[in-house]
């Protein structure tokens, strides 16, 4: 019998922020009044609508969650694209295009619940999570770890997020200060052309050893989020695969060339 | 709802009859996938169709490639919004399959390597419209993309079109496989748009 699941719908969305987020990236911040809320790690897809009937429509990760009309997004531009230039370098606050969603229930987390710990006592528990992001794919796992802080959940939680230069780290600011509120989350970069200054460790594509390094142990039973390129998503599962991570554990969610 | 966004104009503007509603021309070859690529070897590979009694029937990949490999150009449509036109595959047709399996079932759940299923309606993986792919554009099949071999179900959304599959299981009730239950439509058809619940 087929499952009962709920219909998402489209929307009217309107700019309200939109602000430089790397140098080819802009977050956008969306108030959607009809939005039913959404869980941290979902998708919704953009449409955008010419004078002349012709719509072009798109996916994008959510860097928010929880039940308000708010929606966080932040885009990057991909050269010779057709939506991801507009809502870069054109879009501004207080333009209105449709958004459908929310979208996705599989790459989705959600904190543990108050009074929710006796119960796992005995069950499953709750499980650490590691996140890792390759570049603009960490805007889901943002909306998890922010999730994670907003809930006070103290299940350990790290995120390693492989960027090419400081520049080009999306949300730093927001990560740094999850990082220093929560004992349970802890945040390590990766830098693949240039790192800070001070920097002391690798700077290169990353390594099966540098995941090894600050990923949680396979013996902890991590559940594992990995989002970036088909690239990167390809090659850190399949070394969470040597390192003896359960495939069952790991989610992944990868963007194509489009 | 028509609804115009301020200075939108569209660039890409690649319309093509062929392309269904919603959907843009791809480039490249997206790779779309829930978890890890499982890496599966030919000589372990097997294929099982199961009937709705019980009654399994089995194929290792010679046994897939002497049922009869033909040639197969269609376009295929993904729910993320990329189309690709005029794709060259080399598949087993699942009409061959079927010619020794009894059956009054009316749905399939195809099952893969990795734990990945998906459901579909029998009639529609029958009469030339489903293949066991195992080349895609004159090489094996990559991993990635489902190597060796995948589902190809091109009249439909391409989730339906399972990686790495290992076998068809027949069942009299339709049942929502793994992206069904999380939110994708239950059928998946790219003409209608029948991209979510």
């Amino acid at each position: 019998m087929i499952a009962a699941v709920p219909r998402s719908g489209w929307h009217v969305a309107a700019v309200v922020e939109a602000s430089p987020e790397t140098p080819s990236a802009r977050r956008l911040v969306l108030d959607v009044p009809t939005w039913p809320g959404n869980a941290a790690g979902q998708h919704l897809d953009v449409r955008l609508t010419a004078p002349d009937g012709y719509t072009a429509t798109r996916s994008y990760s959510i860097a928010s969650s929880g039940p308000g009309t708010r929606v966080v997004l932040a885009v990057d531009r991909l050269p010779g694209g057709e939506v991801s230039p507009f809502l870069v370098d054109e879009v501004r606050a207080g333009d209105e295009f449709e958004v459908h969603g929310p979208l996705g229930r599989f790459f989705v987390w959600h904190p543990i619940e108050p009074g929710e710990r006796l119960a796992d006592a005995s069950a499953d528990g709750p499980r650490p999570v590691q996140l890792i992001a390759g570049g603009s794919g960490v805007v889901p796992l943002v909306a998890i770890a922010a999730a994670h802080g907003a809930a006070h959940d103290p299940t350990p939680m790290r995120l390693l997020v492989s960027v090419r230069t400081p520049e080009d780290a999306f949300f730093g600011d927001d990560l740094a200060d999850l990082a220093r509120a929560s004992d349970a989350f802890s945040l390590d970069y990766a830098y693949t052309r240039r790192a800070p200054d001070g920097w002391t460790g690798h700077v290169g594509r990353l390594t099966r050893d540098e995941v090894a390094a600050v990923v949680l142990p396979a013996d902890d039973a991590p559940l594992v989020y990995v989002c970036g390129s088909t690239g990167f998503v390809e090659r850190v599962a399949s070394w969470l695969i040597e390192l003896g991570h359960d495939a069952r554990a790991i989610r992944t969610e990868r963007f194509g060339g489009t | 709802m028509s609804f115009i966004t301020r200075g939108f104009t569209g660039r890409g503007r690649d319309r093509d009859d062929r392309l269904p509603p919603g959907q843009t021309l791809a480039r490249d070859f997206p790779v779309l996938s829930a978890g890890p690529t499982p890496e599966v070897d030919t000589d372990e590979w097997e294929f099982t169709i199961r009937t709705e009694s019980g009654v399994e029937h089995t194929w290792d990949w010679q046994g897939l490639l002497d049922a009869g490999v033909e040639d197969v150009e269609t376009d295929i449509h993904c729910v993320t919004h990329w189309s690709k036109l005029g794709t060259s595959w080399r598949g087993v047709p699942l009409d061959a399959l079927f010619e020794e399996v009894e059956t009054d079932a009316g749905y399939v759940m195809a099952h893969s390597y990795g734990g990945y299923t998906t459901n579909l309606p029998l009639e529609e993986v029958l009469d030339g419209q489903a293949w066991i792919a195992i080349d895609y554009d004159g090489e094996p099949l990559d991993p990635e993309h489902g190597g060796p071999a995948r589902l190809l179900v091109p009249h439909l959304y391409f989730w339906k079109s399972a990686k790495w599959v290992r076998g068809l299981v027949l069942m009299e009730d339709d049942q929502p496989g793994f992206w069904e239950q999380y939110g994708y439509h239950n059928h998946g058809d790219p003409w209608r748009e029948e991209r979510y619940w």
